[in-house]
């Protein structure tokens, strides 16, 4: 399968087999005007099978965000056709709304209003909890 | 300006000092009469606690300051709807340092976000309650001298227990200290207190569920209440909450110079028959609890 390579813009390579669209959604690539390919299932020598997303455009990406869903993936952001910077990934101190707290003690949910902020409480087993309450957050697939 | 919503927002060395003021109160109450002289301690009180709610403004009264507030959500603005923010925006103009008990997980760091002035936690849920921690640890150091090497004896509520949390979290910070941790199976300390404070830090803990085995080896039994309002299944509640009841036969085998202690109020886990034995401190404890909660007021509006 060939897809074009891109000019200026960003690829962020080796996701995790099946969560492209996780991040497609997250990152809101949806809303881009520009040509997104994402590819599943493209053969890996390090991982077996991966996901990659090219984004046709140099844009901010939420790299704590990214970071957070899936920490093994790597950006790539490409100028005038050559691979200028790569970046590895790594969970993130802090994600702001990308857990949801789902204590009913919380305080975040009796008032809307309030952040759902989550902080990284243990690095080797990933484990985030809310600030407010403490509780450990699930990501969406793990609920 | 510093808010106090965990016990770990203190530094060992800021307890040190705290502990060392509320020694100084003790020791020399008049020079701290006016120390607060034209202050005003906001209580905001969106669930009832007597006791927590008059240490604070027995606390701010001893210091020569005033109080203002309310005792219950019924008699503020949340019963209209208004959010935390809004109202700690508004006590700010009004009041010197909030003092805060909420029934909801978190409300207490939420207004110390928005607060113009110092925030203390004075119970949110169940979840921190750190003056309690306060006067839990100026109860050992008074009565040991010390916190390292200390085997402590924690009975209980484990699960639910924010007190035993909080002081697990604050004495995890010093050398050599042990933790033998009482409770039935069904009220167990939470899986993420051992791993992420109790494992990550070294610290040597065992766990049993028989009180009495236990009671030669402590230095500290902290009791706790199996409380009513953490349980969703009455029925569960009322099977477990006579587990662990401390009685004068209980402490034949304990150490002349053990130190028990119970956050309050009791109910029924310890017979009333302990009370007058040299070793129950859970009266000092209360008292306690007002001299650290002034030292942490002298502190917070750097008064001291």
């Amino acid at each position: 399968m060939v897809i074009d390579s891109i000019k200026n813009g960003i690829v962020i390579d080796h996701i995790q087999s099946g969560r492209s669209m996780e991040l497609y959604r997250l990152l809101n690539l949806d809303r881009l005007k520009c040509s997104v390919a994402i590819i599943k299932n493209a053969p890996s020598d390090k991982m077996g099978r991966k996901d990659i997303i090219k984004i046709d455009e140099v844009l901010d990406v939420d790299l704590d965000m990214l970071g957070y869903i899936d920490p093994g993936a790597t950006v790539n952001i490409i100028r005038d056709g050559v691979l200028v910077e790569k970046r590895h990934l790594e969970l993130p101190e802090q994600v702001e709304n990308v857990i949801f707290c789902k204590n009913p003690r919380c305080i975040v949910t009796s008032e809307r209003e309030i952040s759902h902020i989550f902080r990284l409480s243990d690095r080797e087993r990933g484990v985030y909890r809310c600030i407010y309450c403490e509780t450990e957050g699930k990501r969406s697939e793990e609920e | 300006m510093r808010s106090v919503i965990d016990i770990l927002d203190l530094t060992v060395e800021e307890i040190t000092d705290l502990i060392a003021t509320a020694d100084d109160i003790i020791a020399n109450p008049a020079k701290y009469a006016e120390k607060c002289h034209g202050k005003k301690l906001a209580t905001l009180f969106f669930e009832p606690s007597t006791r927590t709610r008059l240490s604070f403004e027995a606390a701010m009264y001893e210091l020569g300051g005033h109080v203002i507030g309310f005792s219950e959500a019924q008699s503020s603005s949340a019963a209209k709807g208004e959010s935390i923010a809004d109202t700690v925006r508004t006590v700010s103009c009004y009041a010197d340092i909030i003092a805060m008990r909420h029934p909801k997980e978190g409300a207490p760091l939420v207004a110390s976000m928005k607060s113009g002035v110092p925030v203390i936690n004075a119970g949110d849920g169940g979840h921190n309650h750190p003056t309690q921690t306060l006067a839990d640890l100026l109860t050992i150091h008074r009565e040991k001298g010390r916190f390292s090497g200390l085997t402590v004896g924690l009975c209980g509520d484990l699960k639910f227990g924010r007190t035993v949390h909080s002081l697990i979290n604050a004495l995890s910070r010093y050398e050599d200290v042990r933790f033998v941790l009482i409770s039935p199976n069904e009220l167990v300390l939470p899986e993420y207190m051992k791993t992420e404070v109790l494992e990550r830090k070294n610290l040597t803990y065992r766990e049993t569920t028989d009180l009495e085995e236990a009671m030669p080896e402590l230095d500290i039994l902290y009791m706790t209440r199996v409380q009513r309002e953490r349980f969703f299944n009455e029925a569960d509640y009322i099977r477990l909450k006579d587990s662990y009841i401390l009685t004068p036969d209980k402490l034949l085998n304990a150490k002349s110079d053990l130190c028990i202690m119970h956050p309050l109020p009791r109910v029924g886990e310890i017979a009333g028959s302990v009370d007058d034995d040299p070793r129950a401190c859970y009266f000092k404890q209360v008292l306690y609890g007002k001299y650290m909660r002034m030292a942490l007021i002298l502190k917070l509006l750097e008064v001291a």
